[in-house]
């Protein structure tokens, strides 16, 4: 898995509610067999006409805006599990997330892949959306190891809540089943046990 | 120490718990399908990995198929490829699959239950949201991701934090032409999408003890809808009058084993949860969504909530669903014209919702401006519903009753709704697109969906049951 200690990017900011995994990568697009290859499929129907032709108002049409941090408004990935939804955003460049809610499943699949994500508070998240409109090329840095974002510009910062033994699986690029396959025996005598 | 439903089969699954670590939780049955499960399946061939548990997963292909001419080759090529997939890698790791042509094939969260897999106390994962379903037999049963799909291949096992826990009553008698549909949809228009993320939910209440085992899958199906990891019902004499005699359920001995567990199985008196609500079912009436997401719903005779009224977050995003949808502030819903009518998915397709469905068309027709789709759960429930005739009566009335399958649910197969249409759904997700690009879908009861079919527009189903009656 991908490792993630500490990033400073511009944010792609989408000011949206409830945006369900259906719109981040729609079902047609699930019938791939791969990991790869979904972030040309991410928002599709926000991002594009029925005719493939770009949508130019959406933002990431939109060559103002760039960067490794998507921002998104309340209960981000809600819906379909469909860990799809996870690996569209890395494919198409995203390493965080930051919302003031997000849904459980999708948050999981996030850390699961290495794609971090981030729960502010509301007001913090007005604050990204306040500072990425009156300039948006503003940068935010994300330092997992101190569990902190901030906007650079102006300095304002909050700190954040992962849990820790997540955290050390991002930091040092491990995953779950490395975790658990350790623990073989254990599981064998649960099941005897039964 | 008192505990809650829950909390029991919680611990007598974690296989280690440890300070600042998420719980190792054994899974009993591990359900898989075509979509979610080919990456975890090339994650294990990566990590040169066998299935740990072969016999405790089981298969079926859903999402995916068509839902005509299902013993031909499937015609769209990557859906096709997506399904050989699965048989491929099923025959590979020793894994029992009920394929297309198989008579146990269905949607994964139909059958489950259909063939007595899914049991009171036991934990069960899918790659798949809704597998909440199976909690209504008083099972932990949730949605994972294809990384976790992956780790219960690998291992059978789960790193899962414990979940905190919500107690939802519903007390009180229904009123005629309201049903558990109308019960879930109102549950979420009342506390939002979000109202129950990162809880497990227990149902209770007399108006839920009262229903029937299909009626509770209905509910426990869609406790994702408000964000909840998972719903659950506590097992009952409706539910072991369910499971006996079907086809895996426990028999002679083992039946009196299990059933004498089962029955230690319900949350204790004084047992703390984390948050509860009470409902009076006497308040729901039959519902329908008017927005994108599952908590835009409201009483059909309702008017839609202004946008000026919501909060000022919120605005943006609610004026963008009801531009979206083609609906004004204040606007009722009802003698509104609709083009489709799907009643299917894994929240109402079993043998009772055809049933109720036939009941209630018998002797009528479909309007001439809509298209109705009956997409049965199961190959067992197709099979039951010409058993009893309901095939008859639904070509009668117009009504055109496919093969199972996911179908219009979400539009994966060639089962969708066209651009800018309306279609009165019984399933769970009335997302943007969700049943095709552009598609509007108005969530609903089949009940509702039925009248809204014969009527050709959105019509309080009451109205047609007094007539009926007096
Ligand atoms: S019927 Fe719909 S919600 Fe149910 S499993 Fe299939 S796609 Fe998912």
């Amino acid at each position: 898995m991908k490792k993630f200690t500490k990033l400073t990017s511009a944010v792609v900011p989408l000011n949206i509610e409830n945006i369900d995994t259906d719109q981040i990568i729609p079902a047609r697009f699930l019938k791939a067999t791969t990991r790869e290859g979904f972030g040309e499929n991410l928002f599709r129907d926000w991002r594009y006409n029925g005719d493939n032709t770009p949508k130019p108002e959406f933002v990431m049409n939109n060559p103002t805006y760039s960067g490794q941090v998507l921002v998104a408004g309340k209960n981000f990935g809600c819906g379909s599990s469909r860990e799809h939804a996870a690996w569209a955003i890395q494919d198409a460049g995203f390493d965080a997330v930051i919302s003031s809610f997000f849904a459980d499943i999708f948050k999981g699949n996030a850390l699961n892949n290495g794609l971090l994500p981030i729960q502010v508070s509301d007001d913090f998240l007005a604050q990204i959306f306040k500072a990425v409109e009156s300039n948006p090329k503003s940068a935010l840095e994300v330092d997992l190891e101190n569990q902190t974002v901030t906007i650079v510009e102006t300095g304002a910062h909050e700190s954040f809540e992962i849990n820790p033994y997540k955290k050390s699986c991002l930091i040092n690029g491990y995953d779950d089943i490395d975790f658990i396959l350790a623990q073989t025996k254990l599981i064998e005598e649960f099941e005897q046990a039964k | 120490m008192s505990k809650t439903l829950v909390e029991k089969i919680w611990d007598a699954h974690v296989v280690k718990s440890e300070e600042g670590f998420p719980d190792i939780l054994y899974i009993d049955t591990h359900l898989i399908h075509e979509v979610t499960s080919p990456q975890a399946f090339d994650g294990l061939r990566k990590r040169g990995l066998p299935v740990f548990r072969p016999k405790q997963t089981v298969a079926t292909a859903d999402h995916n198929v068509p839902t005509l001419n299902q013993l031909l080759p499937i015609k769209e090529e990557l859906s096709r490829y997506q399904v050989d997939m699965l048989t491929k890698n099923c025959a590979e790791f020793g894994i029992e699959l009920y394929g297309l042509g198989h008579p146990f094939q269905g949607i994964v969260h139909v059958i489950g239950p259909e063939l007595g897999i899914t049991l009171p106390g036991k934990t069960m994962v899918c790659g798949d949201s809704h597998t909440s379903t199976h909690g209504a037999f008083g099972a932990i049963a949730f949605g994972i991701g294809t990384s976790q799909v992956e780790q219960v291949f690998a291992t059978q096992c789960l790193l899962q934090s414990k979940p905190k826990t919500m107690k939802i009553e519903v007390n009180g008698e229904l009123g005629p032409g309201v049903g558990a549909k109308d019960i879930i949809l109102y549950i979420i228009a009342q506390i939002s999408a979000a109202g129950g993320t990162g809880y497990f939910i227990e149902y209770a209440g007399s108006a839920i003890e009262s229903l029937s085992m299909e009626a509770r899958m209905t509910i426990c199906n869609m406790s994702i809808e408000m964000g909840a990891r998972g719903g659950l019902i506590a097992p009952d004499q409706t539910t072991f009058d369910y499971i006996k005699g079907r086809e895996f359920a426990p028999a002679g001995e083992e039946w009196d084993k299990a059933l004498a567990y089962w029955k230690t199985l319900y949350s204790d008196a004084d047992a703390r949860f984390d948050s509860v609500l009470t409902f009076d079912a006497a308040d729901i009436a039959p519902m329908i969504t008017y927005g994108t997401n599952p908590g835009m719903g409201m009483g059909i005779q309702e008017h839609i909530p202004a946008t000026a009224a919501q909060p000022e977050t919120e605005k943006v995003s609610y004026k963008k669903a009801l531009d979206y949808m083609g609906f004004d502030d204040n606007a009722s819903l009802i003698g509104k014209p609709i083009d489709y009518v799907f009643i299917g998915s894994c929240t109402n397709s079993r043998i009772e919702d055809l049933r109720e469905v036939a009941d209630f068309v018998k002797g009528k027709h479909k309007a001439d401006n809509v298209t109705v789709w009956i997409v049965p759960g199961s190959k067992q429930v197709e099979q039951q519903a010409k058993n009893e005739g309901l095939d008859k009566i639904f070509e009668a009335a117009g009504f055109q009753l496919r093969e199972p399958g996911c179908s219009a649910c979400l539009g994966m197969n060639e089962d969708k709704i066209p651009a800018g249409k309306y279609c009165v759904s019984t399933s769970n997700r009335n997302f943007e697109g969700r049943q095709g690009q552009n598609a509007r879908t108005l969530l609903a009861s089949p009940l509702t969906a039925a009248a809204a079919a014969v009527t050709g527009k959105i019509t309080d189903v009451r109205e047609m049951l007094e007539k009926v009656e007096g």
